[in-house]
């Protein structure tokens, strides 16, 4: 049996790992071999000629010499036109196969090379039929489906919890306690991911990456990438990347992978077949090698970005090109990387086009990158369309020292984030330049900030956005206290069609330490928070469409903004929405400090649902909801009615509540019929007892009751005022 | 008891940990500390209810625990039938008062986590277990069977049972060593109300600021008192949504 074979046959538990390090290697020695066929027949006087010529070929991957060589001679005097050959390493051997395998020597002759070991193992006669027999088709199994989750009775969502080795994943039950649908120990070695649109839960392990779905939770395919450590999908789910930060030392016998990954760090794989597309090589940084490994910068993930129809995948070369790969092949455009010099990081549209659009623009998407001054050349930001490549916008910048960039979730708007510098290069400031993508010739509209920018974000699907700006960071040696933070808010001028008006300021709020901003994936709600902080812990939720009174200053604004909540979980290190965007899990991780750890569940206007104080508690995550299949009308639809099913779920859930508190009452009759059963056979038996040895029975616990106390009471009586009225 | 005269004062070559005397008052049993090479025992001394009498020196029961097994608290059972210990690593034994032979041992507790305290109901046919594995612990005294256990999110000192209303009040935080590294609202040095029989939380009384190493109920259970790590003890008295305080289930039974 094969390394292959047992991979395939083995259902549920792992072994693959312990089968390698244990397996007995037969072919040790021999692994330097390699067969030599297709060679000229020559007589033995022209032998060594031919076997010196051999030898110059054979070097160019290896080691080896002419007495490593055996040339057997046939009866008729001629060699028999193959030969065996020892190398110096397995390694070199392999490397021959691979390279020289197919190399003409001339018009006549093709070599064969091939290992030893391989002829050994399918060479031998009666090892391999000579006649094809069609392979049995295999026999269609039914699936499951992986999307069963969404047809809830109660269409509840689900989450992950992963609490010390334990992953399990729960339906949402909003106060009460989740309902667990499985719960698995050493589930996942590092952490666990949804995949993007909830059909899949990713496990790392050191042999590399696992998805389960379906109802029971079965494994759906494995990813061979020894030592993973993260792991990203493409937006539609059909590709996955996985990355190391050890190359691949390839070894005979891994499944799924050849001798092709050895040295790489980053493989794309298909989902659905579970195939290897492309592996890459780690990409070198001159800037940053010299450096020891830990003041290099992080790595840069997901450094594949993809489009949002998972047709292009692109990754950037800092400070000289971006690539860009045609999936599923994953060829490069145009067979070559678009040379961009400086290029320091880019960005694809979120947005797909739809088929009537991609007809007529013949599907070009939209990438965005940015290069940083060099060689008396400005900055630039520059949006390009791909597959055309063209360049359709620019815009220079000066003085700038960073840049991010912040596509709007439908991509019809685009925000650069520029961190700048005075000439001096002694204060910073940010200015916020937006591309309107949807409008004519793409206009530019941007707005200075005084401060720093540290965070940023757009409303989903929205023209609004929020961004925290931090003050001065106060000079070294002061006391340590992190910078006081601003937070804004943003909308457009109200207008009567669109497009969007300017952006204006609707309100900033000063003197705060947020540092995050949490939209609901709905828009409209937005929390914004102070999170891994040790001083502050609070969550504050913004309606931006608050039904009620608005200030007269922002009547000319697009949103009525309102605080409607603030409240505090200590220790708090994530934050979530659910998909709907009715629930926000807040959480505090283990792997961040262990103190209080465990999640809180709020409504979206911050009322709490559910706290749940967990030891060791890691990790939690909401599933992913696929699009709605409903068309824009049906959601119209039930916009219309909402009202009607609304009063049909309170009713179910008055239902739910009443059948619950049900149970819980039988449980606690039960409790305490149990226990009063069990109180006066003991109270009994006791009194037994104490007869038997002749003392007086106990008294009863209420006779005790204020014992030797008496109840003095005394009354008080005390003028406060006195008034004569004369009463006419 | 009346003069306040000392009558006796019985050596030890270690510590002695907890102190009791039986229901009749006959007799009294001490548990001493494993050290320096002695094993820690339970001692058992006759008390001669005359007062001018003479005291005996030897104790009429010894039982000796085995290394790192010693028993940590120790209680009469009903009518001092049974001795009660609790040991070091987490483990529960019954033993014969007369003869001190072990009838049982049973580990309730998570393996090797201290019991930190034992109390007994006021009739002594069950008892209340405090452990440093967060949890406190119902026991029959005569069959050492788990009736009821409470789960918290910290370690436990003391745990007691309340007359009156059946509930268990619950203490404990942070340890002592742990504290300065942590805030006050880390310590989690509050007293909890549990209800002994569904075994849910009811209540929090804060007010200590290091971890609560004994809690005592009155005997009448109109009020507690809890001494904590930060040098105060603390008592509480109940107010009458206290007393009032009563779940759907036991309102309707005490109806009946």
């Amino acid at each position: 049996m094969t390394a292959d074979e047992f991979y395939d046959d083995e259902e549920e538990i792992d072994f693959s790992d312990l089968r390698e390090q244990y397996e007995v290697k037969l072919e040790e020695g021999l692994d330097t071999f390699v067969v030599i066929d297709g060679l000229p027949k020559v007589p033995e006087d022209n032998k060594p000629k031919l076997v010196k010529f051999l030898v110059k070929k054979l070097q160019a991957v290896g080691k080896t010499k002419e007495d490593s060589v055996y040339m057997p001679m046939g009866d008729d005097g001629q060699s028999q036109g193959f030969a065996f050959v020892e190398y110096e390493t397995a390694m070199q051997a392999a490397q021959a196969v691979k390279k020289l395998n197919g190399l003409a020597l001339d018009k006549k002759h093709t070599l064969a090379v091939n290992k030893l070991t391989d002829i050994e193992r399918y060479g031998r006669e009666g090892r391999i039929d000579e006649k094809y027999v069609e392979p049995e088709p295999e026999p269609f199994v039914e699936q499951e489906h992986l999307r069963s989750w969404i047809g809830d009775a109660r269409a509840r969502d689900q989450f992950i919890l992963f609490r010390s080795d334990t992953v399990g994943v729960y339906f949402n039950n909003k106060k009460d306690a989740p309902d667990m649908t499985v719960e698995r120990q050493f589930w996942t070695e590092s952490f666990v991911r949804w995949s993007p649109l909830g059909t899949f839960l990713t496990s790392l392990h050191p042999q590399g990456v696992q998805l389960w779905g379906g109802a029971s939770w079965k494994r759906i395919a494995r990813f061979p990438h020894p030592a993973v450590n993260l792991v990203d999908f493409s937006p539609n789910e059909k590709y996955l990347v996985t990355w190391s930060n050890k190359p691949i030392v390839y070894q005979e016998g891994m499944p799924g992978l050849t001798p092709e990954e050895d040295g790489k760090t980053y493989v794309i794989w298909e989902v659905k077949t579970g195939k290897l597309l492309r592996s890459f090589p780690p990409i070198e940084n001159p800037q940053e090698a010299d450096k020891p490994p830990n003041m290099r910068k992080k790595i840069q993930w997901p450094l594949f970005k993809w489009t949002a129809d998972d047709k292009y995948c692109a990754r950037v070369t800092p400070g000289s090109s971006i690539s860009v790969y045609e999936t599923p092949s994953m060829v490069l455009l145009d067979r070559k990387s678009i040379k961009l010099e400086g290029v320091v990081d880019f960005e694809w549209s979120p947005y797909a086009p739809t088929e009537d659009e991609a007809k007529k623009t013949s599907g070009e998407q939209l990438l965005c990158y940015w290069t940083p001054e060099i060689n008396n050349q400005t900055a630039r930001v520059s949006l390009m369309a791909i597959p055309s490549k063209e360049i359709i916008r620019t815009r220079n910048l000066f003085s700038v020292s960073d840049c991010k960039l912040h596509w709007q979730s439908e991509g019809a708007y685009l925000c650069v984030k520029v961190d700048r510098h005075s000439k001096r290069g002694k204060s910073t400031f940010t200015s916020l330049e937006f591309f309107r993508i949807k409008e004519k010739n793409i206009p530019n509209e941007p707005i200075e900030i005084q401060d720093t920018v540290i965070n940023f974000a757009w409303e989903p699907k929205g023209d609004r956005f929020v961004l925290i700006t931090a003050g001065e960071l106060p000079p070294a040696g002061a006391a340590p206290a992190p910078p006081k933070t601003s937070v804004s808010f943003y909308a457009p001028e109200k207008t009567k069609s669109p497009p969007a008006g300017p952006f204006r300021l609707i309100r900033t709020i000063d003197k705060r330490n947020s540092n995050a901003i949490f939209w609901s994936p709905k828009g409209r709600f937005c929390i914004v928070a102070t999170i891994n902080s040790q001083q502050s812990h609070e969550l504050e939720f913004w309606d931006f469409d608050f039904d009620g009174e608005k200030k007269e200053s922002e009547k000319d604004l697009a949103a009525n903004l309102q605080l409607i909540g603030t409240v505090e979980h200590y220790g708090v290190t994530d934050l979530e929405w659910d998909p709907s965007g009715r629930y926000v899990v807040s959480s505090s991780s283990m792997w961040k400090h262990t103190m209080e750890n465990g999640y809180h569940m709020w409504d979206f206007k911050g009322n709490s649902l559910r706290e749940d104080h967990i030891e060791r508690f890691k990790q939690f995550a909401w599933r992913p909801r696929p699009p709605t299949m409903l068309s824009k009308e049906q959601q119209k639809q039930v916009r219309k009615n909402l009202r009607e099913y609304s009063r049909q779920f309170d009713e179910d859930d008055l239902i739910l509540e009443s059948e619950a508190s049900a149970t819980i009452i039988e449980g606690r009759r039960r409790l305490l019929e149990e226990w009063r059963a069990w109180r006066s056979k003991t109270e009994r038996e006791l009194e037994e007892e104490r007869e038997d040895l002749g003392l007086p029975p106990l008294r009863d616990d209420d006779d005790k009751d204020m014992e030797g106390a008496t109840v003095i009471e005394e009354i008080v009586e005390e003028v406060i005022e006195e008034k004569e009225e004369e009463i006419a | 008891m009346k003069t306040g005269k000392l009558i006796k004062t019985w050596d030890f070559p270690t510590a002695v940990k907890r102190v009791e005397f039986t229901e009749d008052g006959n007799f009294v049993l001490g548990t001493t500390e494993e050290r320096m090479g002695h094993l820690g025992t339970i001692v058992v001394f006759p008390v001669n209810s005359d007062i001018e009498g003479e005291q005996v020196d030897e104790p009429s029961l010894r039982i000796t625990c085995e290394t790192k097994k010693k028993a940590v608290v120790a209680a009469w059972s009903y009518l001092g039938k049974y001795i009660i210990a609790g040991h070091e690593d987490g483990s529960v034994s019954q033993y014969d008062a007369k003869t001190g032979e072990q009838l049982l041992n049973v580990p309730v507790h998570e393996r090797g986590t201290l019991i930190m305290d034992m109390q007994m109901s006021a009739d002594k046919s069950y008892f209340i277990t405090a452990s440093k594995d967060k949890s406190a612990k119902i026991i029959d005294v005569k069959t050492l069977n788990i009736l009821k256990k409470f789960e918290t999110d910290t370690p436990l000192n003391t745990a007691a049972i309340t007359a009156k209303k059946d509930f268990v009040i619950l203490g404990g935080g942070q340890e002592a060593m742990n504290v300065t590294t942590t805030s006050a609202r880390q310590g989690k040095f509050e007293a909890r109300f549990y209800h002994k029989i569904f075994e849910d939380e009811i209540g929090r009384v804060r007010g200590h600021f290091g971890p609560l190493n004994t809690i005592a109920v009155h005997p009448a259970g109109v009020s507690y008192a809890s001494g904590g790590e930060d040098g105060y003890v603390r008592l509480h008295h109940f107010d009458k949504g206290y007393f009032d305080f009563m779940y759907e289930v036991e309102r309707t039974r005490a109806q009946h």
